[in-house]
């Protein structure tokens, strides 16, 4: 059972959500383009069962809103994705990316700070150098913890198109960068140059039928990515094969369900995320209406498929009219690969255990948010009587969706972002 | 048998099976022509912001070309511009089972009751948001003279925009006075889907309409050509229709419209 052990954090509307590689620092990106970083506490002698809450660690602002005046557009501030990279030294570093330009910062500790220069008083004013009589050798001396983040790289100008991804590979060296048309890859030390890996614009704009949604790098394999598309294949690319990998290794994509065909069967088929398992083995990829697992190995069809809202089903028409059909939900592995989980409408999230087939559906809201409380499994009613507790689907309110979850990488600790909030809850077993 | 017609669907004076299918089928064609016009006005929308989700745009453009297609093979395209004025305003944005052709749910008769939505205001909260960003944008340098000429001129003509677009909407919306002020302006948007004969791949109406989802749709230059020339869909086309089509004595506001979205566009283009 999960429980709430830390207190929701008012914020902009966050945009993005991701876990550190030791699930020490939590980062979330929003609208405004800031970047707020959590940290957690670490575990107290008293209670040791209790591992720590996290607490704002750094704040900073990431972009800036810009203007292109060449084509006369504005760009958007929002952080779409934050990815860190794996720790080398006492500082951490991530990559932030608007739908512009991505920056790679580097977040570092300051507790010490030299104490008793000869020419300088402690205020920093300069002293009268005819008045030094003596010289001495200045000390480091502890101060209370700063946290200070400095941009070391922008990687701008490379694309025409919106950011929607970007993924650090395992050789901590190359990272990729994917708009809707196109993907690009970086060396992390190189920022006046990217080389195009695939592009999939066509000669004639208007033959454009599909564009790219998400991408990522291998976990391991070094020389290995997929990209989703919005018509609902996966391609799956090694870099050794060619330079330019427009020409796929492998195409993952379900044949059409005849029985369920509709004018809105190509919209909801569009994948909005696509994350590799932790293993390697799988991939998981987010449609509008469910969360696929698909097996590298097997191309044809999934193997696992599970509903999130199939109730919204029926409601399609309603929900492309208000474009919530449009909405992009993400979703994430625990850190065994044995769940995922993916968010919902009316603040639930939904989590699928792959091993014992089951699922729950659970709410992120004030009241789960009281420390100590376990968060209540909810349910939607479908149709018929409700039954108490139950809510039906007339009542969701579409306003408030979770797009934005995350997943300690070792730990049951899950982040979930409603629209102005960010709750974090622990398992306590 | 009450559950197998819709509201406002004359009851047939012989009752039979065919009947029942006949009236299935109008309902159909009903609602997938009101899921074109919902469809078309979303790109509009597209057109109108200074930034378009390309994804969105894609996938409502591959939706209209769904139903153009079958509207082609079932040979009510034909059909599509007599047959626009005659219906009724409700029936515009009725969500539909039918449409998303669930068995599941023609055998429950209906499905369950949709929830209220928010219509097309959902579609004005992105402008109102575009007009924000423009205003409140921040320059970090550059030229603030020839800028704040094309921004301030820019930032009024989205705003026109959107007012008009508000009147195209309500007037297509609503019930209208005289049926010709509707019947036109969605006659125009319509007048540019017309489709060669036999020509699958190649729709000049939606090629129009990606000639400005281009690389160099972000150029100013291609948005006001496409703005500007006819017959391509746009507020201007909009503007003049309605121009047209009302009496001397309606919208004298909209011809100051007109000529200060004139003033403005000569501003913008340098003529």
């Amino acid at each position: 059972a999960f429980h709430s052990f830390s207190k929701s954090h008012l914020a902009d509307i966050i945009s993005t959500v991701e876990f550190n590689h030791s699930g020490e620092l939590l980062a979330t990106g929003d609208k405004g383009g800031r970047v707020v970083i959590f940290q957690q506490e670490l575990e107290s002698k008293n209670q040791p069962q209790c591992r720590g809450e996290y607490n704002v660690y750094s704040t900073f602002q990431s972009h800036e809103p810009e203007f292109d005046y060449l084509k006369s557009l504005e760009i958007e501030e929002k952080i779409n994705k934050i990815r860190w990279l794996p720790q080398k030294n006492a500082a951490q570093f991530l990559l932030s990316t608007n739908d512009k330009t991505i920056k790679l910062w580097k977040i570092s500790e300051r507790d010490k700070r030299p104490e008793g220069y000869n020419l300088k008083e402690e205020d920093g004013r300069y002293r009268d150098p005819t008045t030094v009589t003596t010289l001495r050798v200045p000390v480091f001396q502890p101060m209370d913890l700063m946290v200070e983040a400095s941009p070391r790289r922008v990687f701008a100008n490379a694309h025409t198109y919106h950011i929607n991804s970007i993924s650090v590979n395992s050789d901590c060296e190359t990272y990729l960068s994917a708009d809707d048309l196109r993907i690009n890859l970086w060396n992390l030390e190189i920022t006046d140059r990217s080389f195009n890996i695939v592009d999939i614009k066509p000669v004639n704009m208007e033959e454009l039928t599909e564009v790219i949604t998400a991408a990522e790098f291998h976990p391991n394999q070094c020389n290995t990515f997929v990209y989703s598309s919005s018509k609902g294949t996966i391609r799956l690319c090694d870099m050794r094969a060619s330079a330019l990998c427009d020409q796929h290794s492998k195409l993952f994509e379900e044949p059409e369900d005849p029985s369920n065909r509709s004018f809105f069967s190509e919209i909801i088929s569009s994948i909005s995320d696509v994350k590799f398992s932790h293993s390697g083995r799988y991939m998981m990829t987010r449609d509008y209406l469910s969360v696929k697992i698909w097996d590298l190995n097997m191309e044809s069809r999934p193997v696992e498929t599970y509903q999130v809202h199939e109730y919204l089903r029926s409601k399609l028409c309603s929900l492309y009219e208000n474009d919530c059909i449009f909405d992009k939900f993400e979703c994430c592995w625990n850190g065994n690969d044995s769940v995922v989980m993916t968010g919902s409408y009316n603040n639930f999230f939904r989590m699928f255990d792959r091993g014992y087939r089951q699922d729950v559906t659970l709410e992120a809201s004030r009241e789960s948010s009281k420390p100590r409380s376990v968060l209540k499994p909810r349910k939607v009613c479908t149709g018929g009587k409700r039954k108490k507790d139950e809510i039906s689907v007339d009542s969701l309110d579409f306003n408030k969706k979770i797009l934005h979850t995350a997943w300690h990488p070792q730990d049951n600790i899950i982040a979930v972002a409603t629209t102005n909030n960010l709750y974090i809850f622990q398992d306590k077993l | 048998m009450a559950n197998m017609y819709s509201k406002g669907t004359k009851r047939k004076f012989y009752d039979s099976v065919d009947a029942a299918t006949d009236n299935k089928a109008a309902l159909y064609s009903r609602q997938r022509q009101s899921l074109l016009d919902m469809s078309l006005i979303k790109l509009q929308l597209c057109h109108m912001l200074v930034e378009p989700n390309m994804c969105r745009s894609v996938l409502i453009a591959n939706t209209v070309r769904h139903i153009q297609e079958e509207m082609t093979h079932d040979g009510s395209w034909q059909l599509v511009t007599e047959a626009f004025g005659s219906s009724g305003p409700s029936d515009h944005l009725v969500a539909t089972e039918v449409l998303c052709r669930s068995s599941a749910l023609e055998q429950q008769g209906g499905g369950p009751k949709l929830y209220s939505v928010m219509g097309y205001d959902g579609c004005r909260e992105e402008e109102v948001v575009t007009d924000e960003a423009l205003c409140s944008v921040t320059f970090s340098g550059g030229a603030p003279s020839l800028l704040g000429t094309i921004d301030h001129c820019w930032d009024r003509a989205e705003l026109r925009m959107a007012a008009v677009e508000d009147r195209v909407i309500k007037d297509s919306g609503s019930e209208v006075e005289s049926g010709e002020g509707a019947k036109t302006v969605m006659g125009q948007v319509f007048g540019t889907f017309e489709i060669k004969n036999g020509a699958p791949g190649s729709d000049p109406a939606l090629e129009e309409l990606f000639s400005a989802v281009d690389a160099s749709y972000y150029d100013l230059d291609t948005m006001l050509t496409s703005i500007q020339s006819t017959p391509k869909m746009g507020p201007y086309n909009l503007l003049d229709s309605m121009a047209s089509s009302h009496g001397p004595t309606s919208n004298s506001s909209c011809r100051t419209d007109l000529s200060e979205l004139d003033h403005i566009m000569e501003i913008i283009v340098g003529s």
